[in-house]
């Protein structure tokens, strides 16, 4: 089983592909451990009442759903806001899962 | 090494190195002894198609003499032993006909990438 | 510790990416792990020496008032905490085409071919593209 680490940074409301690294995740979720790991504004997909929080769905219990607290901090998103099954993660866990955990990491 | 190189951002440093730097810049990994591959993936699946054609940009009174060609580097690259695939599903919806493709490129489903991963140490993201 | 070697290649101000990979480097840095960057393209421009602070007309600050740090400061900042544990190359062939040559100390010139050399030695990789 390959450890995997999707790091997605793109608005999921105008990036064309928005949804390619949840796609992509739920693909190598099937057979792989897989964390996403949402930086910028990727993180505009994590409030619950956000239409792009829908492309999480799938993904619950299936990957690690990760949103970086200085970008969530940084857009005012509040943890009652959070979507279920996302969690607020600093770079330093960031850090470790390339580094320490050597998780192949793609940078979308 | 094995490193996956996924090429997505295309066209955008035409009148810079008069060909693609992601391209550039794996073809010389691979020179320096990263055995590297290839993916075009989003609208980077069109450098996969036959006779691009970026002749004739001028300004003013300078002319680009070496335009780039992005389908020769491909088959540069390929010559050198770096397979290069495209994602079947992203050229389907850009209405590009597989026969118009560069010859050695090699399709792969979205569904099939976790397989194509698992080959690779490191996959980039470019 | 462990090494890290991360491909960078946003230019300053464009992109928030720039802002997460300084973030990135100061935490693997405290963390006591050594990092290489290889800038490329754009990104050569983040260590440019002749970079500049200035006033702020909008809200009528001066250049003191304002205290406000190019990126070549807070990258200097990092070698300073960094004891050594910090490389930096600019790609050299994108130094020359914008024209870029004028560093701060610490980054030094080079090519893909140094790149590949931390790929091979280092613990991880991380290529963190423009958008």
């Amino acid at each position: 089983m390959g450890q995997y680490l999707l790091i997605e940074t793109h608005d999921p409301f105008t990036a064309a592909d928005g949804g390619g690294t949840f796609g992509l995740g739920r693909r190598l979720a099937e057979e792989h451990d897989v964390v996403i790991f949402m930086l910028q504004n990727a993180v505009l997909a994590t409030r619950k009442a956000s239409s792009a929080a829908a492309a999480l769905t799938p993904l619950r219990g299936r990957a690690t759903l990760l949103a970086d607290e200085f970008s969530l901090r940084e857009r005012g998103i509040r943890d009652d806001e959070l979507a279920e099954g996302v969690r607020r993660a600093s770079i330093d866990e960031l850090v470790d899962l390339v580094v320490r955990d050597g998780r192949k990491a793609i940078w979308h | 090494m094995k490193v996956l190189s996924i090429v997505e951002t295309a066209y955008r440093a035409t009148v810079e190195e008069q060909d693609d730097t992601i391209l550039w810049l794996n073809h010389m990994l691979k020179n320096n002894g990263l055995d590297v591959g290839i993916l075009l993936r989003g609208s980077a699946g069109n450098y996969a198609v036959k006779g691009q054609d970026a002749s004739g940009l001028s300004f003013g009174d300078l002319e680009m003499s070496h335009p780039p060609q992005i389908d020769e580097d491909l088959r540069a690259l390929m010559a050198k032993g770096a397979p290069v695939y495209y994602v079947r599903e992203d050229v389907a919806e850009r209405g590009i006909q597989e026969a118009n493709l560069v010859e050695g490129v090699q399709p792969i489903s979205r569904r099939d990438l976790p397989s194509l991963f698992e080959e690779y140490r490191l996959v980039w993201h470019w | 510790m462990g090494t890290l070697t991360i491909a960078l290649m946003d230019p300053p101000y464009e992109t928030e990416t720039t802002t997460t990979a300084l973030r990135i480097v100061d935490s693997a840095l405290r963390k006591g792990h050594s990092v290489n960057v290889f800038a490329y393209e754009g990104a050569v421009n983040l260590t440019m020496a002749e970079q500049a602070p200035h006033a702020n007309p909008v809200k009528g600050t001066s250049v003191e008032e304002e205290a406000h740090p190019t990126t070549k400061d807070w990258i200097a900042a990092l070698f300073r905490s960094a004891q050594g544990r910090l490389s930096w190359v600019n790609c050299g062939l994108c130094v020359d085409e914008r024209g870029a040559g004028k560093w701060i100390e610490g980054p030094v010139r080079g090519s893909p071919k140094e790149f590949a050399e931390w790929v091979k030695s280092s613990d991880a990789t991380l290529v963190i593209p423009t958008n």
